[in-house]
């Protein structure tokens, strides 16, 4: 009896292993530059003419009453800071740009979710006007998110360019230097506080975030006003520093979100007409058109995505310069040998295999692949102890090139319009949903080529890892039977093109 | 003995078409009974949350299994219990390729420790304990077709059953504590995005009732079973299951077992489950058969 109580209490000891789960990004080090980037107001700005094309005014001085009431605002709440508190001065003490990117991608995960169909079998599409009525706005699919995070990320890089201009313009001292009492809960910056960095990241992030996650704003608020506390109770910024801060970077955004209005991503659903078209057009030059593999049939995923407008080239170079030839004909010996390779993945997979292809399939409900390589990056970036204005600049490297990346594989999809593999041989089983659009090329290898490339130029140790995860990434699509090998090696070839011309930016901009 | 827990398929735990831990019947010492059960679970629609639907990509959905079973008795009082089975799944329209494998490993200690009589009937008192953990290394990262959710977990039960003449009811509550489960991947989305392979998993109780008829021959008995998750979240609206949705289920059916005479140690078992109400899990009919045979190991030491 005894010996039984000793074997089910061992089994339940073993069955309760510990259930408290750490994410991995409640881990990181606090921002702590090694170079502080002072010069970073005189780096080249995307959309900005000059870095004070929007204005900051002048500080109060730091002898001033005014400046004392705040100075006395920071003392107040540093009187009595509790533990929830000092979580979020650590929170956001890991980088203003690393959080924020972090919040889009939460928004991205969450809206990350086809629409339901229509009692008739047709399918409601989501309402920028009325986000919140079902289909909820946005389905931020893969080209809405990439779209979405070049949008962030440039925003942020221009907002600290304007920002580090005025820093070193005005150059006021931090509220720690004016009164040493006051204490510093986060690594000092030798930076000027005024405008805060921070602040003008937060004014940039929370104007792009509100254009593209119209139906989240409370959400959005909320970490805003966190954020701003949270820089008042380290004891590192005043109240003006984030304000001017702040009202700064939500100038420079609206640029970005004049530009994001005008870049014909809003059509990009297109029209029955267009679809119809499409289909019509492939099948007159003799080869299988693309057709919805769901039930109902789904119109096909944003088919004008390949006519918005880029940030690295114009749309002649895309055509000319990065539209890979086309795919191999569906009537061809090489298409059959590939559509027989992923057949035989799709009966003969490794337990190995399925896990590359779930690892990577970035699905339903996730950040989509340009966030996984947001992620991965942050992760990298994280080690590299980056000021905010460099983080800013790389992941703006990082992430127009991963826009302009999907750009150009969805020209490519809607140029050549090919079939699936399981639309040619109902036989091939999936492992992870397959995409509701054209296969050549693949969108995963156009991100992760784009992506490995701009970040071996970043940071050019870890090239041999970026490119592995890069080949790795690509090739998870042929074993989930979801793309040809052509898709794949093309994709990767496409998208490490695109980034040659984020890198060409980038050791112009004067940032190196 | 003979257990099936069919975790897999509808994204949820279908608790006992055969019959198991969940009954008040006990095999006297030194009696062991082995057997193999085959059985298949099938939904067309589920719930999403609450909300009823089917899923035209996906179809029928499916799974086959055999499970093997094992019970023996320790003493009078006190029998242990062992099962695992082989789990295969299939989307009848869709893309989405099947999967098979080896699920888990069960393992109950069921334990009298109260009987007596009223008025003329046996009223026994049991209490159970048990664990389970995954027999391969298959993902549960597909719903609905993963073969099972892959949590290792720790069960303890009360049950009460009295019998009278040959008729009977059992009543039982459990309750399983669910271990993390471990993702291919590095994030996935709760009611936040989560970066972590890590998943934290609800809890589950359940209330099983059961009456019917038992004799030496034969017993023919009705069940009801009601699950619920203690945490965990709905599936939002057109997404996939995953495997910490808080996943509800309200089970009927009929469970079968015939014990001829004329085949000494022999026993077979049938038995019909379907769905009431559910919430994110399939609305799971099915159905199983299985054959058992009882042996007494104290025998091969008398004949040493």
């Amino acid at each position: 009896m005894k010996n039984i109580l000793a074997i089910l209490c061992t089994a339940f000891l073993l069955a309760s292993c510990k259930k408290d789960i750490v994410d991995t990004v409640a881990n990181y080090t606090l921002l702590n530059p090694t170079r502080p980037d002072a010069n970073a107001g005189t780096w080249a700005p995307i959309l900005l003419t000059r870095p004070d094309e929007f204005a900051c005014t002048a500080p109060i001085p730091t002898n001033s009453p005014d400046y004392v009431l705040q100075i006395n605002e920071i003392k107040s709440y540093q009187k009595n800071i509790t533990a929830e508190q000092k979580k979020i001065i650590n929170y956001w003490g890991a980088g203003a740009v690393l959080r924020w990117n972090e919040i889009m991608r939460n928004l991205v995960a969450k809206h990350n979710i086809p629409p339901y169909q229509n009692e008739d079998g047709s399918y409601p599409i989501p309402q920028a006007a009325n986000p919140l009525a079902y289909p909820t706005f946005p389905f931020s699919n893969p080209p809405y998110a990439a779209r979405a995070y070049a949008y962030l990320s440039t925003a942020q890089y221009d907002a600290c360019v304007a920002a580090y201009h005025y820093k070193a313009l005005y150059n006021r001292a931090a509220p720690f230097i004016v009164d040493a009492s006051i204490q510093t809960l986060l690594p000092k910056s030798p930076l000027p506080s005024y405008p805060s960095e921070d602040a003008t990241v937060l004014g940039a992030s929370v104007a792009i975030l509100k254009l593209l996650f119209p139906g989240d704003q409370d959400f959005i608020n909320q970490m805003a006003d966190e954020h701003k506390l949270a820089r008042m109770l380290s004891g590192c910024n005043t109240r003006s520093d984030l304000d001017a801060g702040e009202a700064l970077g939500k100038m420079v955004a609206s640029k970005f979100v004049a530009r994001a209005r005008g870049d014909r991503a809003g059509a990009a659903v297109g029209t029955p007409a267009i679809w119809a078209a499409l289909e019509a057009n492939t099948a007159a030059t003799g080869q299988i058109p693309w057709i919805s593999l769901e039930t109902p049939k789904r119109p096909s995923m944003l088919p004008l995505f390949g006519k918005v407008r880029t940030f690295l080239f114009d749309s002649l170079t895309m055509v000319t310069n990065i539209r890979p030839a086309a795919p191999p004909s569906t009537s061809s010996a090489q298409f059959a040998t590939e559509l027989a390779e992923v057949l035989n993945f799709s009966k003969n997979l490794t337990r190995t295999q399925l896990q590359i292809a779930h690892y990577w399939a970035d699905g339903i409900n996730t950040y989509t692949p340009p966030g996984h390589w947001n992620y991965i990056a942050s992760t990298a970036f994280v080690k590299q102890n980056f000021s905010e204005a460099r983080w800013a600049r790389n992941m703006a490297l990082l992430n127009m090139g991963l826009m302009d990346a999907a750009v150009a594989c969805w020209d490519a999809k809607y140029t050549y319009f090919n079939p699936r593999p399981s639309q040619v041989n109902t036989t091939i089983k999936t492992v992870t949903g397959v995409p509701n659009f054209p296969a050549y090329i693949s969108g995963h290898s156009s991100f992760s080529g784009a992506a490995a490339s701009i970040l071996s130029y970043i940071i050019p140790a870890n090239a041999n890892t970026f490119n592995a995860m890069a080949s790795e990434a690509s090739i998870s699509r042929l074993y989930a039977a979801i793309h040809y090998r052509s898709d794949c090696e093309v994709g990767l070839v496409t998208g490490k093109k695109v980034a040659t011309y984020a890198i060409a930016k980038g050791r112009a901009d004067g940032a190196e | 003995m003979k257990k099936i827990i069919l975790l897999g398929i509808i994204f949820t735990n279908l608790q006992a078409i055969a019959q198991t831990e969940l009954d008040g019947i006990f095999l006297n010492k030194k009696l062991l009974c082995v057997g193999a059960v085959y059985s298949r679970m099938q939904w067309q629609q589920y719930w999403e949350g609450n909300f009823k639907r089917e899923n035209l990509n996906l179809g029928k959905v499916s799974a086959n299994s055999i499970a093997v079973n094992a019970n023996y008795g320790l003493t009078n009082s006190i029998n242990l219990l062992a099962n695992a089975q082989y789990v295969a799944t299939k989307a009848s329209a869709g893309q989405l390729a099947g999967l098979q494998g080896l699920q888990d490993l069960a393992m109950h200690t069921k334990w009298s420790f109260y009987k007596t009589t009223i008025k003329a009937g046996t009223l026994n008192c049991i209490a159970i304990a048990g664990f389970s953990l995954p027999l391969s290394n298959y993902t549960p990262d597909l719903m609905p077709l993963s073969i099972g959710l892959k949590s290792k977990t720790a069960t303890a039960r009360v049950m009460v059953d009295y019998q009278k003449n040959k008729w009977f009811a059992t009543l039982s509550g459990s309750y399983a504590y669910r271990g993390n489960v471990t993702l291919d991947r590095n994030t996935y989305y709760t009611s936040t995005l989560r970066y972590t392979n890590k998943v934290e998993m609800p809890n589950v109780t359940t209330l099983n009732i059961r009456a019917g008829y038992r004799s030496s021959s034969w017993v023919i008995e009705a069940f009801a079973n009601q699950m619920n998750s203690l945490s965990g979240f709905d599936i939002t609206k057109n997404n996939m299951p995953f495997v910490s949705n808080k996943m509800n289920a309200t089970t009927t059916g009929l469970h079968f077992k015939y014990i001829p005479a004329s085949l000494n140690g022999l026993e077979v078992v049938a038995d019909g489950i379907t769905t009431i109400y559910g919430r994110n899990v399939g609305q799971n009919t099915g159905i199983s058969a299985g054959i058992f045979y009882l042996m007494n190991v104290a025998k091969k030491k008398k004949t040493k």
